[in-house]
């Protein structure tokens, strides 16, 4: 194989990150910091999920940790995590330079558009438990997927109005593409010693072994069902942010009942339904709440 | 004469939707201007790229021709303000109006003379309203516009005879400016004139032309092929993709490393066209090569370097994910992982694969006693492997594996020929392009598999209707019927429709001929573009009591034949006058019906005599022709009715006084047309 070869000393994971939260925080983002819950994606963060519902212009980024249970491979698979890391930008509405303002990003992060092959392939996101969709891109950095690019059409069965455009760096992908690694717990964590694989490789191993082996079914669907519930209560009582993190709640035990591998697929249907149900619910007490904050 | 040029800048436009989109563009635009008289679609010329749809029309006229237009009014009978309004709502007085006569009586026609207009004033018309109704299959809103397009429009250049014709849409003013390569010249550049823009987005690293892009693809790849001593595996659905992925085509050689060519090469060459969209090269020995061409959208100052070793290193990963899969499937027997579809939901209200594979060997078993060449034990091996390869890891990573995986794992485990054979095989034909399997064992699972998915979506009554047809099962109609056409297979469907749907166990009461209909609808559509008459196709199979595709088949083609000759015209003739006379009488009088049987003392005259004679001797003869499936005879026979027929014509008169006399005369006929009926509906064809 051909030897890469950087001209700028490789930027670190952590620097990366620095970096993107300085770019975006000098083009007007207001740099929130990650939601404390376990969620699947940076999108549920209601930085963006809610903010993105409403004529507010608004904009935003963030790291966001995500887990997506099914995907843990104990710590063997050299490309597979169950818990990775999420760089999330929101502009609303979506200006008319966004492709340019992430391309730019990336120079601050070591990745010359002049010296790469990139590209922006076609790639419909939808998410059925968050009834969303968008349409946009994955984007192709030498035949790597490091961002998601999105411009949001529907949130919780809502049309967007105006338009927001989401993106998503994939950090871990990101990082090995700079760092020119072959394994994710090979990335270069702090630029002083410390690698991604010291942090987590102990963490990722036996998570995969809690989703895969311990987590309780009967727990989970009850912990599921609670959660449902008490969103519904907390709506009731007009407190939408407290319900809407049940929803995250939710979706995280269904997450982990999927990983179990226990779910036919009616109710796989089944439970990603009662989610949109319930995220459906918050985004419309979001817009509701919108109008009541205007008139006072 | 002026040019007009359009070009639509997007950000990047879906591959597989450029193509229609172009096609769209002109199609909408010159059907606008040919509304006012400007019939140039043989001038119009589009192009696409990842970023712009073009439109140019070369000599467009500065005017559009002045022309009149009619508009019919009510009758001259409808009430007076009828009258008035649709005087008063085209501008005429009642002098004005003209009054013609119609078939349906006569009416008042406005006439009005159109001026011709102002192309560029056309054009803006014509244009703004083509984006705002643009037939996209799914579109998109961006930041605060209303308008929808595939995805954000960042620039529209139109031109007309060298001016800007001020188009809008979607908060984009149109100019004469357009603009390069994203990376390689995005510098924005005045245009003048098609050639001349042409070149300067060359100069600025586009290739307007899909299809130049195409050629460069592949004499970059062949070039490069051949100075390593290999050749490219040519996909001519890969180059249109990558073409409609770049601007400005550079294509680059990588290498993997060799311990992966023991997978097998089908893997190999899905893994690198699903992840990289590359190109598989193969050795002088037709063994894969350890390369594989990427098609870059740009130049760097390193000739590629670093983007050679990112696709290395991203294809590398993936292998190394395909690899093991290949290794984890292998540890076990392909029956193994049958033994796994218990897990897999064909469809929720129709059970798991490992239901369906039940039912499909019971199936099969049917099919097999109408298909000597395909023993039963074999046919029953293949079917119990046919879908095990959907439970392994390699098929859940790349469905587009499925059969081709399941081949590679059953020639492992030492199966016969026929039956891995058939795992791969009774998956096609894939679609109406693909080729038919001939081998007996692959074609009987195939149809147990297609006739298993019917009959359970014709139970829940899913039937595809309209453009809906989520299930494929239109294509799965289509693919068993050209599996029985194509290898002449002699199957009562009916009986094999009620087997399966004795195999479900919710099936109640089967409606075998509704799905029938189905199939021979795309007989039909077969026979046509083999060039059969659409009448001559409707006269063998709109009964639908036949359910033998190869006899339906047969009898067409005896059919189309015979109606071309002077014999078969004759008949038709002969055929048309008897049964217009029946039918006239059966009209008159309702209750009449001369199906019952001739009364032979009442036929009086000689002529009357010899047609009846004649048609028993016919009738007889034609039956056994039938049955024999000897259409072609079938057929001279009934040639022989048409002398009689024509002297019963000439010399009896059917409207007796008696009415006994003529009722018996009448039911003569009507039994000519049953007995030709039992060869074809003779009424449907067309003289």
């Amino acid at each position: 194989m051909a030897s890469v070869v950087h001209t700028k000393p490789t930027p670190s994971f952590q620097s990366i990150v620095l970096a993107l939260q300085v770019f975006w925080a000098k083009r007007g983002c207001t740099i929130l910091q990650p939601y404390d819950m376990e969620v699947g994606a940076g999108t549920f963060h209601p930085g963006t999920l809610l903010r993105a519902l409403g004529p507010e212009p608004w904009a935003c980024a963030y790291v966001q940790p995500s887990r997506r249970p099914t995907d843990g491979r104990y710590g063997d698979n050299p490309n597979r995590l169950q818990h990775y890391y999420q760089f999330q930008v929101l502009l609303k509405p979506s200006p008319n330079e966004a492709q340019n303002l992430y391309i730019e990003s990336l120079s601050d992060i070591g990745i010359d558009p002049r010296a790469h092959d990139l590209r922006f392939v076609e790639d419909d996101w939808e998410s059925p438990t968050l009834g969303a969709w968008g349409l946009g891109w994955e984007v192709w950095c030498d035949g790597m997927e490091i961002t998601q690019f999105t411009y949001f059409q529907q949130i919780g069965g809502i049309d967007c109005a105006p338009v927001s455009v989401e993106l998503t760096y994939g950090l871990e992908r990101l990082a090995m593409h700079i760092q020119g690694v072959d394994n994710v717990f090979d990335i270069d964590f702090n630029g002083a010693g410390v690698s991604y694989g010291e942090i987590f490789h102990q963490s990722e191993r036996e998570f995969s072994i809690s989703n895969f082996q311990y987590s309780n079914v009967k727990t989970l669907s009850r912990h599921f069902e609670d959660a449902e519930q008490e969103c519904w209560v907390l709506l009731r009582g007009g407190l939408l942010f407290p319900a809407y993190d049940q929803c995250m709640k939710a979706s995280h035990c269904f997450n982990l009942l999927d990983a179990r591998g226990v779910l036919s697929v009616p109710e796989r249907a089944a439970y990603i339904s009662r989610v949109r149900g319930i995220v459906r619910a918050c985004c419309e007490a979001w817009l509701s709440r919108r109008q009541t904050r205007q008139r006072a | 004469m002026p040019e007009f040029i359009l070009e639509i800048l997007s950000e990047e436009i879906p591959s597989c939707s450029q193509k229609r989109a172009a096609d769209d563009l002109k199609r909408l635009v010159c059907s606008g201007l040919a509304l006012s008289g400007l019939i140039v679609a043989d001038h119009a010329l589009t192009f696409v790229t990842p970023r712009r749809i073009v439109l140019v029309i070369a000599d467009l006229p500065m005017f559009s021709p002045s022309m009149r237009k009619e508009r019919r009014g009510p009758h001259v009978n409808a009430s007076l303000s009828a009258i008035e309004g649709f005087f008063k709502a085209n501008g005429i007085t009642r002098a004005q109006a003209e009054i013609r006569q119609t078939p349906k009586g006569a009416f008042y026609f406005a006439l009005m003379d159109q001026k011709g207009s102002m192309t560029a004033t056309l054009l803006k018309q014509v244009v703004e309203s083509t984006l705002a109704d643009f037939p996209w299959s799914r579109s998109m809103r961006w930041g605060s516009t209303h308008e929808s397009w595939i995805r954000p429009i960042r620039r529209i250049l139109c031109l007309f005879e060298e001016r800007t014709v001020p188009v809008q849409f979607a908060g984009v003013k149109a100019s004469n400016v357009s603009e390069g390569h994203r990376f390689l010249a995005p510098v924005a550049f005045p245009v003048r004139a098609f050639r001349f823009y042409e070149e300067s987005l060359r100069n600025a690293y586009v290739i307007l032309d899909p299809a130049e892009r195409v050629k460069r693809i592949r004499e970059q790849a062949e070039g490069i092929a051949a100075a390593e001593g290999l050749t490219v595996i040519s996909d001519d659905s890969l180059f249109a993709e990558i073409a409609g992925l770049v601007e400005w085509p550079v294509t680059l050689l990588g290498k993997i490393e060799k311990n992966f060519l023991n997978i097998p090469k089908e893997v190999i060459m899905t893994v690198m066209r699903v992840h990289q969209k590359a190109l598989a090269l193969l050795e002088a020995d037709d063994t894969l090569a350890p390369n594989f061409l990427v098609v870059s959208n740009t130049e760097t100052a390193d000739n590629g370097q670093l983007i050679i070793a990112g696709n290395e290193r991203v294809l590398q990963a993936r292998l190394a994910d395909a690899k093991l899969f290949w290794e984890q499937d292998s540890c076990q027997p392909l029956r193994h992982w049958g033994n796994k579809l218990t897990e897999c939901i064909f469809h929720a209200r129709l059970g798991t694969l490992a239901d369906k594979v039940g039912r499909m060997r019971k199936l099969a078993a049917v099919v097999a006693e109408c298909m000597p060449a395909a023993p039963l034990p074999l046919v029953d091996q293949a079917v119990l492997l046919a879908k095990a390869d959907l439970a392994t890891g390699m098929v859940g990573e790349f469905p587009e594996l499925q059969g081709i995986m399941g081949r590679y794992y059953a020639w492992r485990d030492g199966a016969v020929q026929e039956v891995y054979n058939a795992i791969a095989e009774h998956y096609r034909p894939l679609g109406q392009s693909d080729s038919c399997p001939s081998a007996p064992v692959s074609v009987c699972v195939a149809l147990a598999d297609r006739i298993d998915t019917l009959i359970g979506f014709w139970i829940l009554d899913e039937k595809p209707t309209g453009s809906k047809d989520p299930f494929a099962l239109r294509r799965a109609v289509l693919t068993g019927m050209r599996l029985i056409i194509e290898n002449g297979l002699r199957v009562p469907l009916f009986v094999i429709f009620r087997k399966a749907a004795s195999l479900y166990r919710s099936a109640g009461v089967f409606d075998v001929r509704s799905l029938l209909r189905f199939f021979t609808d795309r007989l039909k559509a077969h026979l046509q573009e083999k060039g059969v008459r659409h009448d001559i196709i409707a006269a063998v199979l709109e009964s639908g009591e036949d359910d033998d595709l190869v006899r339906l088949s047969s009898r067409v083609d005896a059919l189309a034949h015979f109606i071309e000759t002077q014999d078969g015209m004759n008949l038709l003739i002969a055929h048309r006058r008897a049964m217009s006379i029946v039918r006239r009488e059966e009209n008159k009088n309702r209750l009449a019906s001369y199906r019952e049987p001739v009364d032979v003392t009442l036929l009086g005259e000689s002529a009357e005599r010899a047609l009846e004679s004649q048609l028993v001797t016919v009738t007889k003869s034609c039956n056994d022709a039938v049955k024999a499936e000897r259409f072609d005879d079938a057929l001279r026979t009934l040639s022989q009715l048409r002398a009689p027929i024509d002297t019963f014509f000439e010399c009896v008169k059917i409207n007796s006084d008696n009415s006994r006399l003529k009722e018996n005369r009448l039911r003569l006929l009507s039994h000519v047309g049953t007995v030709m009926g039992t060869v074809a509906d003779f009424a449907k064809i067309k003289g």
